[in-house]
């Protein structure tokens, strides 16, 4: 007599019983799914592992086995940092009390609450956060797509992007040409491309001082542009050319073959070329459907979607009001929304929504600038409320203490992300 | 017309509050007796040297913690380059709690209470900087301030809970392990030094922009619930 399926489940699930009560009250705690172990998701699942104090069961999903941080692989080009520095690997999230799956997230079924994974199964969820970060827009740079990033590299998830960037800059021949096609608002880090315009500029100064600079930009200004454009001219004179929106800058085609960039109707040959194309949420935002356009809208007060209560979505990857797209504005989100999501599973104490944002730049060695601003939830968005920036003039001091800090804050939020 | 008027009364208002706010520096002769406090530690007058703490010659419109030969705590020197300058106010806070303004400052010295005590030293003081003429304009005429916490402020007891939600916000910058390379460590400190810094900080007495800022927006209860926080947080 065999076994049929439902006399198999109901026994196993009894020894289940019988050989591990904890494991079946396991399979009764809420459950919270996150995708992505970037800045966003891995700060939210370690708060809601941490402060449920077991109470939740929490998953996260992230292919890679080391995050490499955006933040800082600017400093790496630059040769303040080895990639070492900035590659951080999972376990002290996994000490922490969360299952570390590495896979790809690869599709969403809202009705079932589940996710499926690239490498079969599919995990179900009460909660499910996603903070997948930014993907490209297709066709955005006239001549780029995805197959060009060898020839022509974005750098703009770090890796071995950010290696492959470094290697094509050291071998820049003598004299050469390093051209940025930047991208157009809204984006990943708004300090970030002329962080690593500065951040070129100082390597190129010690390594290949004859070496020129374009930066083709959409844009008729940018973040922190007084404070940076200070600098350039201070520490890289006639280095740089900034072609702006008003000069043709967002008039750009490139040939990753030819390794040509046309400007306004100018062809210039280049040596290495960074493009970074227009961006939207990662990909699995749109395949959970909760994306409008680029971004996925969120409530301000607990970072759920405006599509589905059950889904809250983290970090670039959101469009919430006036945070820019920052590792420090994801961490700060992740943490309104670990509260929140841990109210709404377990009913502790759920409290009001704070949010705030640093970013540090740097433009030289011990030249540090650095620009933030506190928010609060409202009805429509998350709002800012007060703020600051560097001012240009700044002693040698103050900026040597910026850039010190920046050195704290590193050490602070991938601590504070991944335990 | 009535944009005359408006400027007008600018000016007088100017005028009557400079008057007011010179009667507030105190009396030399007086001061001269409470600087006995200091004796042990710093020198002043001609051929003043540093002692235990640097000699306060010229002490008006300095920048804190600049004098190259002298030894200064990581904290001062850090309040200096965050833009702290001894000027009336200043110096008056810091006289009255030197902790207030530089929660690691090696000058230990319990602060003066008495308000006129303080107006009076800083009389004194002031006569050993500069000719009169070359102070800036802002050392004699600005407004000695009661800087003063109000002792309920010190008295509040926080909510652990709410002080924990709160400090996710701090840890980002501050390690929570107390760790302190480039920012500095916040865990483990007296209560009350915490609440002193912070609100320190909110009414600008202290003058980093990411902290005038960060702590702008906490209320007393809220500094309060941070402060019983990171005191018992486990390392
Ligand atoms: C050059 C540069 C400099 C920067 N400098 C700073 C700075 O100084 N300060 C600052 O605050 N910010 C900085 N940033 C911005 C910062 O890196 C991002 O804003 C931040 O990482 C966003 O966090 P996130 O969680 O949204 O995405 P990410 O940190 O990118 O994390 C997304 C994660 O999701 C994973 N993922 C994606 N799709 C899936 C899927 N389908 N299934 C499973 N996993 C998936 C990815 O592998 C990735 O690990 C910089 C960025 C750049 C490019
Ligand atoms: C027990 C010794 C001691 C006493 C008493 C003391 N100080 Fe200090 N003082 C110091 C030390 C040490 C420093 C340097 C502090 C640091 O580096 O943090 C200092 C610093 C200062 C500074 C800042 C100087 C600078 O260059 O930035 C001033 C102003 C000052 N003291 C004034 C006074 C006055 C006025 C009194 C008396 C009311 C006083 N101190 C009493 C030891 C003392
Ligand atoms: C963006 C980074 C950042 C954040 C976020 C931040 N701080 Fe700070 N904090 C700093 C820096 C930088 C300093 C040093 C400031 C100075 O030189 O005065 C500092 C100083 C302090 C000090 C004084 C330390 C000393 O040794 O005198 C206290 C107390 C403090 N912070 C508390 C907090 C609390 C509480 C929070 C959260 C509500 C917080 N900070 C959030 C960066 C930060």
């Amino acid at each position: 007599m065999t076994l049929n399926r439902r006399q198999f489940i109901g026994t196993s699930a009894a020894m289940a019983a019988v050989l591990s009560a904890p494991m079946v009250k396991a399979q009764g705690k809420p459950r919270v799914v996150v995708v992505g172990g970037g800045a966003g998701g891995a700060t939210a699942a370690r708060y809601i592992a941490k402060d449920s104090k077991g109470a939740i069961d929490v998953t996260l999903i992230e292919p890679t086995r080391k995050y490499y941080t955006c933040f800082f692989s600017n400093l790496y080009l630059g040769g303040f940092k080895e990639i070492e520095d900035i590659g951080h690997t999972y376990g002290g999230l996994a000490a922490g009390g969360v299952n570390v799956v590495h896979d790809w997230a690869v599709g969403v079924d809202r009705d079932a609450k589940t996710v499926a994974l690239a490498g079969g199964g599919s995990l179900p969820y009460d909660k499910l956060i996603l903070s997948p970060g930014i993907d490209f827009v297709d066709g955005a740079v006239e001549g780029w797509d995805l197959s060009a990033q060898n020839a022509m590299p974005h750098a703009y998830k770090a890796g071995s992007q950010s290696e492959l960037l470094k290697a094509q800059l050291m071998s820049m021949p003598e004299g050469g040409t390093f051209a940025m096609v930047a991208p157009p608002n809204p984006y990943r880090c708004p300090p970030g491309p002329y962080e690593r315009i500065s951040m070129v500029a100082h390597f190129l100064k010690q390594n290949n001082p004859t070496a020129k600079i374009i930066v083709a930009d959409p844009k008729p200004k940018f973040s922190k542009m007084a404070l940076f454009q200070e600098g350039w001219a201070n520490h890289y004179e006639g280095m740089v050319d900034w072609i702006g929106e008003e000069f043709g800058g967002g008039n750009v085609s490139v040939d990753p073959n030819a390794m040509t960039v046309t400007i306004d109707g100018e062809v210039v040959n280049v040596d290495v070329c960074n493009v970074i194309p227009a961006m939207k949420a990662g990909r699995i935002a749109d395949m959970a459907a909760v994306t409008d356009g680029n971004w996925a809208p969120v409530n301000a007060a607990d970072m759920s979607t405006k599509a589905d209560a059950d889904i809250y979505v983290l970090g670039d990857a959101s469009s919430q009001g006036d945070m820019p797209k920052s590792g420090f504005s994801a961490n700060s989100q992740a943490k309104v929304c670990a509260n929140a999501v841990r109210g709404a599973l377990t009913g502790s104490k759920v409290f009001p929504a704070k949010f705030s944002n640093t970013c540090w730049s740097l433009i030289a060695p011990n030249d540090g600038v650095k620009v933030g601003a506190t928010y609060e939830a409202t009805l429509e968005k998350i709002a800012k409320v007060d703020g600051f920036i560097s001012k240009t003039g700044e002693s040698a001091d103050v900026r040597k203490a910026t850039y010190e800090e920046s050195e704290g804050w590193y050490t602070g939020i991938t601590t504070d992300m991944l335990g | 017309m009535s944009f005359r008027r408006v400027i007008f009364f600018v000016v007088a208002g100017l005028f009557f509050s400079t008057a007011g706010a010179a009667e507030e520096f105190g009396d030399p002769v007086a001061g001269k007796t409470v600087y006995n406090k200091c004796k042990s530690c710093h020198q002043v007058g001609q051929g003043a040297r540093h002692r235990i703490g640097p000699h306060l010659n010229g002490i008006f419109g300095r920048k804190a913690a600049s004098h190259e030969d002298f030894q200064y705590s990581k904290a001062l020197q850090r309040a200096g380059r965050g833009g702290l300058e001894w000027h009336i106010d200043t110096l008056n806070a810091f006289m009255e709690n030197p902790r207030a303004l530089a929660s690691g400052t090696r000058m230990s010295f319990k602060g003066l209470k008495k308000a006129e005590d303080r107006s009076n030293l800083l009389a004194y003081l002031r006569t050993f900087s500069d000719d009169p003429a070359n102070i800036p304009e802002a050392d004699p005429t600005a407004t000695p301030t009661d800087h003063d916490i109000d002792p309920a402020i010190l008295a509040l007891e926080g909510d652990p809970e709410y002080g924990e939600y709160l400090s996710s916000e701090c840890t980002t910058c501050h390690q929570a392990d107390g760790g302190d390379d480039g920012i500095p460590s916040i865990v483990l400190w007296p209560e009350e030094d915490f609440v002193l810094a912070m609100h320190a900080y909110k009414n600008k007495k202290r003058a980093h922009p990411v902290m005038q800022m960060m702590a702008g927006r906490l209320n007393a209860e809220e500094i309060a619930a941070l402060a019983s926080y990171f005191a018992a947080l486990e390392q």
